[in-house]
């Protein structure tokens, strides 16, 4: 006899029992601490602050702890938990100008003012398994140098004052930062909105794109004028004090591209821009922001639109690795009440075309 | 560290987003069929499983309400159960399995085959709000068409499935015009359940939370599912009465019962399945449970008998 | 509509131009339109004459100048001052737009039929019958084997999908039909057969019609009128025969007795 399946409550707490005890895993060996994470596996505590739109490494390698290290799933947590944040406002923009910069380098030029330097990077590594890290190693002291007292302005400043780079697209006065987690995102889109979308976006989404352009598909000729990585001021205007007040500082990846030079009939020709911000040490994440950003600038360059990644809502749209992954594991749910009409549906159309098959063969046998 | 906050606002969102999302169906009510963007919120589930009807449900929610929340017609699905603990928790309101005494019901694919009376709201769980999407790709061209009410490319869609296959082949989500002005998406709902949306009594709200869109059927308001003349919309249901309580009239679920083949149909509204068989119905398979006499009635039998048992 | 209707101008082009920053498309085009009356505007690549089609069919806003056209009610309205959902509804109904490449006015992946009902589902036809009767009628109308009706016009013949166009553009009874090169990069033999057709259609429904062509062989068997364009300017207007069998100006004199490449 059919007993209907009921129970659903009682699997999902047993569900959720077994994965408490599956992500602590082997009792007897030591639990990772949160410390541990934010500290050894930092790169991955930064992707979850930039896709998760929330600076906080604590919270982060935690997130990633309950995670069992899926990273998706971490930016997930981090992203629930800053939408019950109350919000105070805004921030006055950051100045990565003045940046503390542990890294920086430039493509466009051998040397520059204040010098490349290269900081803590794989580049130049290589790539070979080292086992001494499987037993833990006490790593050489780093060669150290006094802070320089030049300053450090950026590259594109540079090309900018000698005219040879568009200036940043102004603010139009008055005109306030839209922003997309309070707004519902609309087409067309503002390089603001834009560019909020890309730092939030799924790095091997724009990592994709941001390829696909270099390989001929809305090529832009990149350069890398600069990438840099350090801590920079975040202040806060507060009302009541009549002046920014400072928070701390944030640890942030900047890339600029210099990218295919664009005249008109009224203006001389000049490079143009792409830029990519994340929070943390985000080369790959930044440099492909900065692709991509460019990329979708086509519409506003009277570029021709050929290419994805220059198609603003087919990016923006898929961009979003919480929506995304939402939205095709939402498959697993149950879908067998549509599927029961498909079925029906399926078997009436079948039934017909026997039919009409057996209606024909008896039409050639009359005919005979 | 920062512990997150261990209590939440009233149903979870706080006060100024669910502010928000009521100007949101204000709106929507206002205009029916007309799919509102809305700030959708990251919520603790995942998009796609029901954040948007979450949202909605959320706004609209106050202590004296009773919530129903169904999947697939089921109280019992893993993501109805889920739904509803998060509201149990959240909200700390009254928790329903019986249609008639939720004042709003969340339903993912399904409409309760019971009437919906004047003080019920009926909140939808919608994947993709855009009945034009898939012949359409591009946001800023289906916005358009349904600005200049465009819906050639719609019939377009109808005529080839007319050629194609001999009807229209769309089974669910299947396209319906609101207050003859807008083109509608009803949620993957069966087509059979289309006809309830039309001069319904009660509020239905269309959530769809990863696409950011809230939309609106206000009661009574005229909802037609599109056809042609000569190929006039028709109810797909499995030619059957359900096994367990002979029911005719309801949508019906298949399961499959061995590996030969062998097949069984019963309601896939399990309240409404249940509370027939508590009125003595009963189909071919009898009843479940202990407590129960099997018997074997008619189908169309509408003789009311008491329960032999109350079942727990 | 009153008789007197009909001999007010159709579509009337008042100093027309449209510049690109420095770059002309064209300038100071000036005529008058009237039903049933077909205008060709001929000239190699580069004199504007796409340009004009674009402007005229309000597709490009005019840099100058006034574009007017006769509404079906008998008001005369600026094409700047209608609204979007004016201008292509005018498009889906009283107008007529064929392209170059077929591929552009028609949907390759849906039937024929489908693609000659379109229009008529999107002003109201809601009876499946009578939408496959008209396209099946339109497609017997434009040479089109019937029996093609559920294929798509991915799987027909360049001269086909021409066809196939232009009966998706006419059932609507426009008055009005653009044509941009519509024999263009069609072989020799299927362009006369087209011509022939669309000659026969353009006098049995009184269409108008606007033809941009580099070819004067359509010009002269399709147009009552012409208009030269070279360097984004009309050098030379007037019937057709009369400037194809004396040409005034030198370019025009060029054109007719030059074999001027596809």
């Amino acid at each position: 006899m059919y007993v209907a399946v009921k129970g659903g409550e009682r699997a999902i707490e047993n569900a959720h029992r077994l994965l408490a005890h599956e992500r602590r895993g082997d009792q007897t060996v030591p639990e990772l601490s949160l410390d541990q994470i934010s500290g050894q596996l930092s790169l991955a505590v930064d992707r979850v602050m930039a896709e998760g739109s929330l600076y906080d490494r604590e919270l982060a390698a935690l997130a990633i702890k309950q995670a069992r290290g899926d990273m998706i799933e971490a930016i997930f947590l981090a992203r629930a938990f800053r939408a019950t944040l109350p919000r105070f406002g805004m921030t006055e923009a950051v100045d990565t100008g003045t940046m503390q910069v542990q890294r920086r380098i430039s493509s466009t030029f051998k040397d520059i003012p204040g010098g490349q330097v290269l900081g803590p990077t794989f580049d130049y590594t290589h790539r070979l398994l080292d086992p001494t890290l499987a037993g833990g190693m006490v790593p050489q002291r780093p060669a150290t140098a006094p802070v320089p007292e030049a300053p450090m302005p950026r590259v594109t400043d540079i090309l900018k004052s000698d005219g040879l780079i568009e200036p940043s697209p102004l603010e139009e006065q008055g005109k306030p930062v839209g922003d997309l987690t309070r707004e519902p995102l609309s087409f067309p889109a503002d390089r603001d909105l834009r560019l909020q979308n890309l730092a939030r976006g799924d790095e091997g989404f724009l990592l994709a794109l941001g390829y696909s352009t270099q390989r001929g598909y809305g090529r832009t000729h990149p350069f890398a004028g600069e990438i840099r990585f350090g801590e920079v001021e975040v202040e806060f205007f507060a009302e009541d004090a009549g002046f920014a007040v400072p928070l701390g500082a944030i640890a942030v990846t900047e890339c600029q591209m210099v990218n295919q030079f664009k005249g008109s009939a009224t203006e001389a020709p000049c490079f143009t821009r792409g830029y990519g911000l994340a929070f943390g040490q985000s080369e790959r994440k930044t440099m492909a922001m900065a692709l991509v950003d460019r990329a979708l600038r086509a519409r506003e360059l009277g570029e021709d639109l050929v290419a994805p990644a220059q198609d603003e809502e087919f990016v923006m749209s898929h961009s979003d690795n919480v929506q995304s992954t939402g939205f095709v594991e939402h498959l697993k749910l149950p879908h067998y009440v549509d599927f029961q009409s498909e079925l029906g549906l399926l078997r009436k159309l079948r039934a017909e075309f026997e039919q009409a098959a057996q209606n024909e063969n008896r039409l050639r046998e009359a005919a005979e | 560290m920062n512990a997150p906050a261990a209590s939440y606002n009233f149903a979870y969102l706080d006060e100024q987003t669910k502010r928000m999302i009521r100007r949101a169906i204000l709106k929507a009510i206002a205009i029916p069929g007309y799919q509102v963007p809305f700030a959708s919120r990251e919520m603790p589930m995942p998009y796609g499983w029901g954040t948007g009807g979450v949202q909605v449900t959320a706004s609209i929610l106050g202590p004296d309400d009773v919530l129903k929340v169904i999947d697939q017609g089921s109280d019992d699905t893993t993501n109805a159960i889920s739904i509803r603990k998060f509201f149990e928790k959240t909200a700390g309101v009254r928790t329903t399995t019986a249609t008639a005494e939720a004042t709003v019901i969340q339903t993912r694919h399904r409409i309760p085959e019971e009437p919906l009376h004047d003080k019920q709201v009926l909140v939808y769980q919608v994947p993709i709000p855009e009945p034009l999407r898939f012949l359409e790709p591009r946001e800023t061209e289906t916005r358009r068409m349904h600005a200049l009410s465009e819906y050639g490319l719609m019939h377009v869609k109808l005529y080839e499935d007319i050629a194609r296959f001999g009807h229209i082949a769309t089974s669910y989500a299947y396209p319906v015009k609101v207050n003859a002005r807008y083109v509608m998406d009803p949620s993957p709902t069966p087509k059979f359940d289309n006809p309830k949306m039309d001069d319904c009594e009660a509020l239905q709200l269309f959530g769809a939370g990863r696409e950011k869109r809230i939309y609106a059927v206000p009661p009574h308001t005229k909802v037609t599912s599109l056809d042609f003349e000569d190929h006039p919309f028709s109810r797909y249901r499995h030619n059957a009465p359900c096994a367990l309580c002979g029911a005719n009239d309801s949508y019906l679920d298949e399961i499959v019962t061995d590996d030969r083949g062998g097949r069984m149909f019963v309601c896939s509204d399990t309240d409404y399945c249940e509370k027939r068989r508590a009125d003595g119905h009963r189909g071919t398979e009898g009843a479940i449970g202990p407590g129960f006499e099997t018997k074997t009635l008619e189908a169309k039998s509408s003789e009311t008998k008491p329960p032999e048992a109350k079942h727990g | 509509m009153a008789e007197q209707d009909n001999e007010q101008p159709l579509l009337i082009a008042e100093q027309l131009g449209k510049s690109y920053g420095r770059q002309l498309g064209c300038r100071d085009v000036s005529f008058k339109l009237y039903e049933g009356e077909v205008l060709a505007i001929v000239g190699e690549s580069g004199s504007g004459k796409t340009t004009l089609l674009q402007l005229l069919s309000a597709q490009l806003k005019a840099s100058a100048g006034h574009v007017r056209y006769r509404m079906r009610d008998g008001v005369t309205r600026d094409l700047a001052s209608l609204g979007e959902a004016e201008r292509r509804f005018l498009f889906r109904t009283d107008w007529g737009y064929v392209h170059q490449d077929p591929a552009l006015g028609l949907r390759m992946a849906v039937s024929a039929g489908a693609n000659v009902g379109e229009r008529l589902m999107a002003v109201g036809w809601n009876h499946y019958g009578r939408i496959r009767d008209a396209a099946t009628s339109w497609l017997d109308r434009v040479e089109i084997d019937t029996a093609r009706i559920d294929d798509a016009p991915r799987t027909y013949s360049g001269g086909m999908r021409q066809r196939l166009q232009i009966a998706r553009n006419l059932v609507t009874e426009p008055r009005l039909v653009f044509m941009d090169e519509p024999t263009g990069g069609l072989d020799v033999s299927v362009q006369a057969r087209l011509l022939d057709l669309m000659r026969t259609l353009v006098a049995e429904l009184r269409l108008a019609a606007v033809i941009v062509t580099h070819d004067l062989a359509v010009a002269r068997l399709l147009s009552h009128r012409v208009m030269v364009m070279k360097g984004g300017e009309v050098i030379e207007t007037g019937l057709t025969d009369q400037v194809l069998d004396d040409p005034r100006e030198p370019y025009t004199q060029l054109l007719v007795s030059s074999i001027l490449p596809v």
